[in-house]
């Protein structure tokens, strides 16, 4: 047995016995812990499965971001939690853990029952990447051939802020979300939140930048932005903007603005909804990324920020 | 010379895997937060460092390479400014007791 499948052995039970761990603690910090844990490691499996693209994305979103989000969550619990003092009874325990293993089980036999051969799509997109000039071909398929879905992702984050947003008491509608943070201007994080962010917006781009030919793209970039941003937000450098602001909102509705026009460009010009014309491929295709990343960016970080808690006048 | 490499790779990475250890021992046993933090930034440190520069003699070319360094330099960076937040709430907590 060579050392790699003796690591992927380990990496797979690790990952097993972090999720039945994750599961099975009672504190939800703790299980937050554990499920930011559990994210980095599917990363980890991911690239040994050479899926680079999902595990850039698994790491940022699943581990990263996600676990802000959850760790923010469990904080806000934490007073819930101590006043919730009324423990589910015997029966809803059981048909709960009923219902989970049932639906574990039907997953594990979905799974099992899948065909050895599965037919793939994938030699018919590595054949066609003459269409749009990109040489990657998960960016083929997320901003050519299956551009329809991405421009729905896309879609459903704008949704998912205007949830965040709806939260707001109606004294706070237009203002800041989130509190404003206040750290020691020349403390530690405020020297960290100077120093990274030049570095990380470098990388964030690139990452944007070379998603055209190698594992990268909008999202994973933008996942880095949206954290510079962040970073800069928590140590006081600056304050979220008033989501009145109508700067912001073009900025939101930007990414899925632009993929929108272009769609309806195809439809008018074109063959069809978001038909390229291939000369005009990889500019439209970047065209669209540079928007998005700008979007996907704010709204990562809006997200995070919570709904708006402070009005706009001080 | 491409044993001299391999050799340098085997003994910097196992080396650093080695202060990955130490450091993952030092956190589970030591006493309290501030010394656990102190394993723990060796293992940053040191362990990383180790293992990029084991990876460096097998670096496909100068970008390769200098991608490899600057992780370690990030890793360093991240490493102390969240040891020192860590380690100052951590006495923040104490002298509030």
């Amino acid at each position: 047995m060579s050392v790699a499948t003796v690591f992927e052995i380990v990496l797979a039970a690790v990952v097993l016995g972090l999720g039945i761990w994750t599961t099975a603690v009672r504190e939800t910090y703790s299980a937050t812990v554990g499920f930011i844990a559990y994210g980095l490691l599917v990363a980890l499996i991911w690239v040994r499965l050479d899926a680079v693209d999902v595990a850039l994305t698994e790491a940022a979103i699943g581990g990263g971001l996600g676990g802000v989000l959850l760790l923010g969550a469990a904080a806000r619990l934490r007073n819930a939690e101590l006043v919730a003092t009324e423990a589910p009874g015997k029966v809803t325990r059981v048909s709960a853990a009923a219902l989970s293993i049932l639906i574990a089980a039907a997953l594990a036999g979905a799974v099992l029952m899948l065909p050895d051969s599965v037919s793939t799509l994938a030699p018919t997109v590595v054949a066609h990447t003459w269409a749009t000039g990109l040489t990657n071909p998960i960016t083929n398929v997320l901003m050519a051939f299956r551009a329809m879905d991405t421009m729905l992702e896309k879609v459903v984050l704008l949704l998912a802020i205007v949830g965040v947003w709806s939260l707001a008491p109606d004294s706070a509608w237009g203002g800041h979300p989130g509190p404003r943070h206040q750290t020691d201007p020349h403390g530690v994080l405020a020297f960290l939140a100077r120093l990274l962010p030049p570095v990380g917006i470098v990388v964030g781009i690139y990452i944007l930048w070379t998603g055209a030919n190698h594992p990268g793209g909008a999202f994973q970039g933008g996942a880095i932005l949206a954290s510079m941003w962040l970073l800069a937000i928590m140590a006081g450098l600056t304050d979220t903007p008033p989501v009145s602001s109508r700067r912001l909102r073009f900025i939101l509705i930007a990414g899925p603005g632009l993929f929108l026009i272009v769609g309806l460009g195809g439809l008018w010009f074109g063959a069809a909804f978001l038909a390229y014309p291939p000369a005009l491929a990889k500019p439209l295709i970047l065209g669209i990324e540079i928007a998005m990343i700008l979007t996907i960016a704010t709204t990562l970080g809006l997200l995070l920020a919570g709904a708006p808690e402070r009005s706009a006048e001080r | 010379m491409s044993l001299v490499r391999d050799i340098t790779t085997i003994a910097a990475v196992s080396a650093g895997a080695f202060f990955f250890l130490a450091g993952t021992v030092g956190l589970l046993r030591f006493p309290d937060t501030l010394t656990r933090l102190h394993a723990l930034t060796k293992a940053d440190n040191l362990g990383l460092g180790l293992v990029v520069f084991g990876l460096l003699p097998q670096a496909g070319s100068l970008r390769d390479g200098l991608k490899l360094v600057s992780i370690w330099l990030l890793g360093l960076l991240a490493g102390a400014t969240v040891s020192q937040l860590i380690a100052r709430s951590a006495r923040q907590g104490e002298t509030t007791k």
